[in-house]
């Protein structure tokens, strides 16, 4: 099992932090992992991306250019990295901020609502929860119990509280990918 | 002990602290910034010493007072102030001083960018500074390895009395990967009587002068012998060198750091076109596995090699020396900070093989 | 027979190589008096310079480390750093000090490193044969400035004990010279309370000495002792510039 995965979105839609429990979540389930972000003026104001590998064999390159998956969470995204999907890959959008369609038919292409999710549940910061949730649906690259523990260990003790509400983004998002796939 | 999931700069850090390392000089600079961050948070509490020095000229000083008093010492930072330190370490070279130096290549030259390069090949491996020395340089390939590396790092300038480089490019450094901090197998160290410690005339031991100065043609021969004779040692034995999947290879690529793991995507999109494609990636870019590239080339099967680098082919010039003329070899890469990916190594190789 | 006069032990029996009426060689003794006096020989360290104190490590019988050019203060820093017990002080030249070195000096000033700094000026670089230094007098010709140096093509000397002293860490700064016997005196008192100054954990010392250097000056060594107290006293005044060591 390899997924070479891109997250990419504005800074601030918390798409390097979903890479990067990916990577924890990996982890913990004995996985090899790398994450491996764009750094530097890139990141400023900009578009911010993360590469992710999840493997069960050693990772050979982390930096990723062709994609298993790619996260687009914004148009921008979508623009620059839509030609960089493999073949049979998947594709996920953030649907509330991107009007555009996929033009790629040879992969799979998920529509998520993010911020629409978000809204639903009275908090614009779990948009990322939500893509993330939509990506285990439709990868099962990893579990979402590791996802959560991963969280927990980013979060820490204090604000343990909000673990519900990203479970719940979570939920909503592996339900929009089930709806696309009836 | 469980795998932690680490940023290579803080990794790095953590892993000199676990080294013994209870001394850090270092100046800002991306894309390491991580390290000296790191370490003026742990090293109080280590009971070491974090200092920022005014510039990495006299960060490196720092170094050198630090090693000349004995200890376990270190400085990071990335090329255009790796420049900066050269000065520095031709002088901890020639006082015979153990130290770590570790570069987070970023693009040059000049200012260049803060993207990750290889540029600093040359810098590291030919000697940077003045005078006839050699650093040994260790380019770790993962965050794993960066880590394991950096107890050789301290040890190996320890037992030769020299400056040591982690050579690795931005892309360690920023990367997160899972790594386990081991017990590492102590080698055996030699004291060292020559520290500046404070000078009893009563007590027997001799005094001690910390000094590259050697202003009599015999006297500075014989200091360049002593060099000359631990670097022999040190090619003998303590090449570092990664074999991967070059037995019955056509085509063998030299690569290091995270280059060679791009390679090896690239080597798995040749397998998926029946080609066999091995790497010979040195772990020790000084001393350079000469004699174990050799041998892998001397393979019947093996028709050509290729190396690539994100620079203009600087170790390529050693992968030409250690090759000699008895096989094909050439070059993909680019100076500057462009990052090649595994699909368009594959391509050459595959475009290559045919021509 | 009675003795009434003996060389400090802390010096050496190595024949110094300095010129006829070259300060360095009075300074040295000042220095290495200073260490015994106050019973330290066993845990100081000296960072000699490049410049003619290159070879101080011959003569001073301690530990000792020869720092690149200007680099002393920082490379003095790593060390006191790993061994806070020990005393270390720089020995450094104006070349050295005040031109190359001058961010190193000013940064140990600036961190208030406990260290002591012997910093000797004598207007000229000594050991390259002659050049101007960011000391040299107005009009003062040397091998760079044949013409005399010109303030208006490269600036007015630079005085290093008030800039010094200007910095908060600096906690001793004092000017001597050791043009003349009284001046002598005053110099080893100087440098031994820049050392004690060390000792007390008060801060950063340096003690400028004004020294002598007749063979670059084209000067006999008495003249250019004259030349000292003439020349160089009126534009780099003696005395205590910052003393905080009694707060």
């Amino acid at each position: 099992m390899l997924w070479t995965n891109i997250f990419a979105g504005f800074g601030g839609q918390g798409v390097l932090l979903i890479g990067q429990l990916l990577a924890y979540a990996g982890m913990y389930e004995g996985k090899n992992v790398s994450w491996l972000p764009s750094y530097g003026p890139e990141m400023r104001g900009g578009t911010a991306n993360c590469s992710v590998v999840v493997s069960d064999e050693p990772v050979a390159s982390p930096c990723i250019n062709m994609a298993n998956c790619v996260i687009a969470m914004n148009r921008p995204s979508l623009d620059k990295f839509e030609a960089n999907v493999l073949p049979g890959g998947k594709l996920f959008i953030n649907s509330s901020i991107i009007d555009k369609k996929a033009t790629r038919t040879d992969i799979d292409v998920y529509y998520v609502p993010c911020n629409e999710i978000a809204d639903s549940l009275n908090n614009p910061k779990v948009g990322n929860m939500a893509m993330l949730g939509a990506y285990l649906e439709a990868t099962k690259a990893v579990d979402s119990k590791s996802v959560i523990d991963a969280l927990l260990y980013k979060l820490g003790e204090k604000k343990a509280h909000l673990i519900p509400l990203n479970e719940q983004a979570i939920e909503l998002g592996k339900q929009s990918v089930r709806d696309q796939i009836k | 002990m469980a795998k932690k999931l680490m940023k290579g700069c803080e990794a790095i850090a953590e892993a000199a602290i676990q080294a013994g390392c209870r001394f850090f000089f270092g100046y800002p600079i991306t894309p390491q910034n991580d390290i000296p961050e790191y370490m003026s948070a742990r090293m109080p509490k280590v009971g070491g010493c974090f200092l920022q020095a005014e510039s990495e000229v006299a960060a490196i000083n720092m170094v050198y007072g630090a090693a000349a008093a004995g200890a376990r010492v270190m400085t990071s930072s990335s090329s255009p102030g790796v420049s900066l330190k050269q000065e520095g370490i031709s002088y901890i070279a020639g006082a015979e001083l153990p130290c770590v130096v570790c570069n987070m290549m970023r693009g040059g030259p000049g200012l260049g960018s803060i993207q990750p390069s290889q540029g600093d090949y040359f810098q590291a491996t030919k000697g940077g500074g003045h005078g006839d020395y050699h650093l040994i340089v260790l380019a770790p390939s993962s965050v794993q390895e960066a880590v394991d590396l950096m107890h050789n790092a301290f040890d190996l300038a320890d037992i030769y009395r020299t400056p040591v480089m982690l050579l690795a490019d931005g892309i360690i450094g920023q990367m997160m990967e899972p790594v386990e901090f081991h017990e590492h197998a102590q080698r055996e160290l030699p004291a060292k009587p020559w520290a500046v410690t404070g000078y009893d005339p009563k007590s027997g031991r001799q005094r001690s002068i910390v000094n590259s100065l050697y202003i009599e043609v015999d006297e500075l021969q014989e200091m360049n012998d002593r060099l000359q004779a631990r670097y022999a040692e040190i090619r003998e034995k303590e090449v570092m060198v990664e074999k991967y999947k070059t037995e019955g290879a056509e085509v063998i690529v030299c690569a290091y750091g995270t280059v060679a793991r791009i390679v090896k995507s690239a080597i798995a999109l040749c397998e998926e076109k029946g080609v066999k494609v091995g790497l010979v990636r040195p772990i020790t870019i000084w001393p350079f596995p000469e004699k174990e590239l050799k041998e892998v080339m001397a393979q019947d099967s093996v028709k050509r090699e290729l190396t690539v680098e994100i620079s203009a082919g600087q170790m390529h010039e050693d992968v030409r020396l250690a090759i000699n003329g008895t096989k094909p070899v050439d070059f993909y890469g680019k100076p500057g900070s462009y990052t090649p990916t595994a699909e368009e190594i594959a391509e050459y190789i595959l475009k290559t093989r045919e021509a | 027979m009675k003795t009434v006069f003996k060389k400090t032990p802390v010096l050496t029996n190595t024949v110094m190589h300095y010129c006829p009426g070259c300060g360095h060689g009075i300074v040295h003794r000042l220095v290495a008096e200073v260490i015994e006096e106050l019973g330290i020989q066993d845990r100081t360290i000296g960072f000699v310079p490049v410049g003619c104190a290159v070879f101080g490590y011959k003569y001073f019988d301690i530990d000792c480390v020869e720092a690149a050019h200007g680099r002393a203060p920082a490379a003095a820093t790593g060390c006191k750093r790993v061994n806070p017990n020990n005393v270390v002080f720089t020995y450094q030249g104006d070349g050295d000090l005040a031109s190359i070195g001058a961010a190193e000096i000013v940064h140990a000033a600036h961190r208030g490193e406990k260290i002591t700094t012997i910093f000797i000026n004598n207007a000229i670089y000594g050991m390259t044969g002659g050049q101007m230094a960011p000391t040299t007098l107005v009009g003062q010709k040397t091998t760079t400035s044949p013409y005399g140096r010109d303030p208006e093509h490269c600036g007015k000397p630079l005085r290093i004990a008030e800039m010094i002293a200007t910095i908060e860490g600096a906690a001793y700064v004092e000017r001597v010279s050791v043009d003349s016997t009284p001046n002598i005196r005053k110099a080893k008192a100087a440098i031994k309370k820049a050392f004690q100054c060390q000792l007390d954990g008060k801060g950063f010392s340096l003690v400028e000495v004004l020294s002598s250097c007749p063979t670059n000056w084209g000067k006999s060594p008495s003249e250019a002792m004259d030349w000292v107290k003439s020349d160089m006293i009126p534009y780099y005044p003696l005395g205590v510039k910052k003393d905080i060591t009694n707060e």
